[in-house]
């Protein structure tokens, strides 16, 4: 895995010691909470409902198991013994107290981790597909491609003070697992006819408020033109990007504005200018970057083991159904680990879990784990034989639960439970949807079906690219939710269409079962997942299911 | 005409440790929302509200927060404050764990 050079670990350990300084500074009054705000942002520290937060960047959602003891080590000792994984690939901790965290980012930088541009209007963490150099569609890693970026945009002084906060996403597959259209900037890393791997550049989509999908601002870049590319994008944007008014700051406002050939015309201006301003130097550092990411040395050996475990364990083989994927070596498999045991917070692992997967990681899995965006962990490289002895050991452990990809596997934003934007709750809906169907014993039945719940109008649960969204909105006083359905976020990506009218915090989930039963009656088959059937049928089943009252007034 | 007032509490972050506080009748910062000081006149509420700003070592973040009268005690009217009371509903721990 990518290794800090010297360059990278004198910066953070100079910004912990900066930091140290700021804070003490903060207590002794010296400094206002007006001049902190901004320094404490920039380090990824947040003031919540109840407590500070601190949000530490992990770049593309890649650790390794001593960065990953470290989580565990820092949620201990100056937390509540537990992280928060979240839909950017990062981990967020609920209760630090001020003093704690220079602290905290000292143990943190020691193992080369930090919460720096986790915050703040500037370029964040880089994310990335999970299944990143494991995946068997891949054309290539696109993991170097986001570290290159992440060298790039850290600290670039030109881009520290944008319009607003600005996110790309990179993926190496047609498959698409890092939500690209739903980023300010998309990576795709794509084949031409000539056999030249290069970039299709995509531009302009979010969620939030004003979701939009986004653009192709480039079918082909050249792999070396990548760097001068994004600069272009950024300084076209510097330029052009609303700063008149917070709502209409994103680049999706740029582009929809000033329409995407014109964005399209002003980045090529650019380009060709910056262009000349990279000698080289951008290349042989990638080269450099692409040797930490080498494949691991794969294991040769006998799988018969866990073709006896599918066939003699039937609870194992419900766990090889839904958590293990197709790895590019036919003796591995990509385990998922889900963190969304029924009825527990999703995206939270105790620290002791996250020993316990750091440890499958040394032991089994050529130390390397990767948190997903939707909010689980993974084990990217593992030999089928090992599989058997990982999963009794997640069984102990509370992380064997086997609901990747259905209904249960619920992305949540922390909501009101934790977040001041919030506006309502999301959590308790996500555990509650969770156990229903759980005692329902319906969700291998359901297949396929992603719920992704948001609590205020930022969309970080991506409810709008949900099969079926939650969104949670304060209606006079009262917790109301709104259902989004047909939400794609995937390569064909698609914004959910609002069903009707929300339903209060006891109605939503019945509202939700309604829902699951009228697909479970009109689908073809159970070949035919939710979105397909909403696909061929549109939201009038589904409509009827949640408003029957409206159904029978309008007979 | 004036918008009638609506009785306040008023409440911040302690700078330190980020807890939720309450300015109590006894004009010291209180964690329990019961002891917190119900404020019926808006000249009085935007007074205290403006001093915090002296306040600045101790505290983050004040405002006035919607409050009502019940068996004698301020009780919170919108389930935001209510939730700032006791601590996140998803699992028993943060405040209401330590009270």
């Amino acid at each position: 895995m990518y290794s800090y050079n010297e360059f990278d670990k004198d910066f953070i350990q100079t910004r912990v010691k900066q930091f140290r300084s700021q804070v003490e500074r903060r207590v002794d009054g010296s400094l206002t909470e007006d001049e902190f705000k901004p320094l404490r942002l920039m380090n990824g520290l947040y003031l919540q409902l109840h407590a500070y937060m601190l949000r530490v960047a992990i770049p593309y959602g890649t650790l390794n198991s001593q960065k990953m003891h470290v989580l565990a080590d820092v949620a201990d000792k100056w937390d509540k013994g537990y992280g928060h994984f979240t839909t950017r690939q990062n981990i967020q901790y609920n209760w630090p107290k001020l003093k704690d965290v220079p602290d905290m980012l000292q143990a943190l930088a020691d193992v080369e981790m930090h919460a720096i541009q986790t915050s703040g209007n500037c370029i964040r963490n880089v994310t990335a597909d999970h299944f990143s150099g494991a995946a068997k569609d891949e054309i290539e890693d696109p993991r170097p491609t986001a570290e290159l970026l992440r060298q790039w945009s850290t600290d670039h002084p030109e881009f520290a003070f944008l319009g607003r906060k600005f996110k790309f996403a990179v993926t190496g597959s047609e498959t698409d697992r890092a939500v690209i259209k739903a980023h300010d900037v998309g990576i795709q890393v794509v084949k031409n006819a000539a056999g030249e791997i290069g970039y299709k550049v995509l531009v302009g989509g979010g969620l939030g408020r004003t979701p939009m999908i986004g653009k192709v601002l480039r079918e082909f870049l050249p792999r070396e033109d990548l760097l001068p590319y994004s600069e272009a994008i950024m300084q076209v944007y510097n330029a052009l990007g609303r700063r008149d008014n917070k709502y209409k700051a994103r680049i999706k406002i740029t582009v929809h504005e000033n329409g995407i050939e014109k964005i399209q015309e002003l980045v090529e201006e650019r380009f060709i200018i910056q262009r000349e301003a990279f000698a080289g130097y951008d290349q042989e550092l990638f080269k450099d970057i692409r040797e930490a990411f080498a494949a691991p040395d794969y294991l040769k050996a006998p799988t018969t083991a866990f073709d006896e475990a599918v066939n003699s364990d039937p609870i194992f083989r419900s766990f090889a159904d839904t958590n293990l994927f197709e790895h590019r070596n036919p003796d591995y498999a990509i385990v998922s680990i889900s963190i969304k045991k029924h009825g527990q917070t999703p995206g939270d692992a105790t620290s002791e879990q996250m020993r316990v997967m750091a440890d499958l990681a040394k032991e089994y899995a050529h130390d390397e784990l990767r948190i997903s965006h939707e909010q689980n962990v993974i084990l990217p490289h593992v030999h089928k034989s090992h599989i058997p002895a990982i999963h009794a050991k997640l069984r102990e452990h509370g992380l064997a639960t086997a609901n990747i990809g259905l209904i249960s596997d619920i992305i949540a934003c922390p909501g009101m439970d934790y977040c001041a934007l919030a506006t309502a709750r999301s959590i308790p809906i996500a555990q509650q949807i969770a156990t229903r169907f759980d005692e329902l014993k319906l969700e291998h039945e359901i297949g396929e079906l992603k719920i992704k719940i948001s609590g205020c109008i930022n969309a970080c649960g991506h409810h709008h690219v949900g099969h079926i969204g939650i969104l949670g909105l304060d209606k006079a006083g009262v917790e109301s939710y709104q259902i989004t359905l047909g939400g794609d976020g995937s390569e064909n990506a698609a914004i959910g269409e609002r069903a009707g009218p929300g339903f209060s915090y006891t109605e939503i989930v019945p509202a939700i079962e309604r829902l699951v039963g009228a697909y479970l009656e009109v689908r073809t088959s159970a070949d035919e997942t939710f979105l397909e059937t909403y696909r061929r049928l549109g939201s009038a089943p589904f409509k009827a299911a949640l408003y029957p009252e409206t159904r029978v007034a309008a007979e | 005409m004036a918008r009638a007032f609506t009785p306040k509490v008023l409440t911040a972050n302690r700078l330190l440790e980020g807890d939720v506080i309450y300015y109590s009748a006894n004009g010291d910062w209180v964690t329990s929302h019961d002891d917190a000081l119900y404020l019926t006149d808006e000249v009085q509420a935007n007074e205290l509200l403006a001093a915090c700003s002296k306040l600045s070592e101790y505290l983050v973040g004040a405002y006035l927060a919607n409050a009502a009268l019940e068996d004698g005690k301020p009780v919170p009217t919108h389930f935001r404050e209510e939730f700032r009371t006791r601590g996140p509903s998803n699992y028993h721990h943060g405040k209401q764990a330590e009270v």
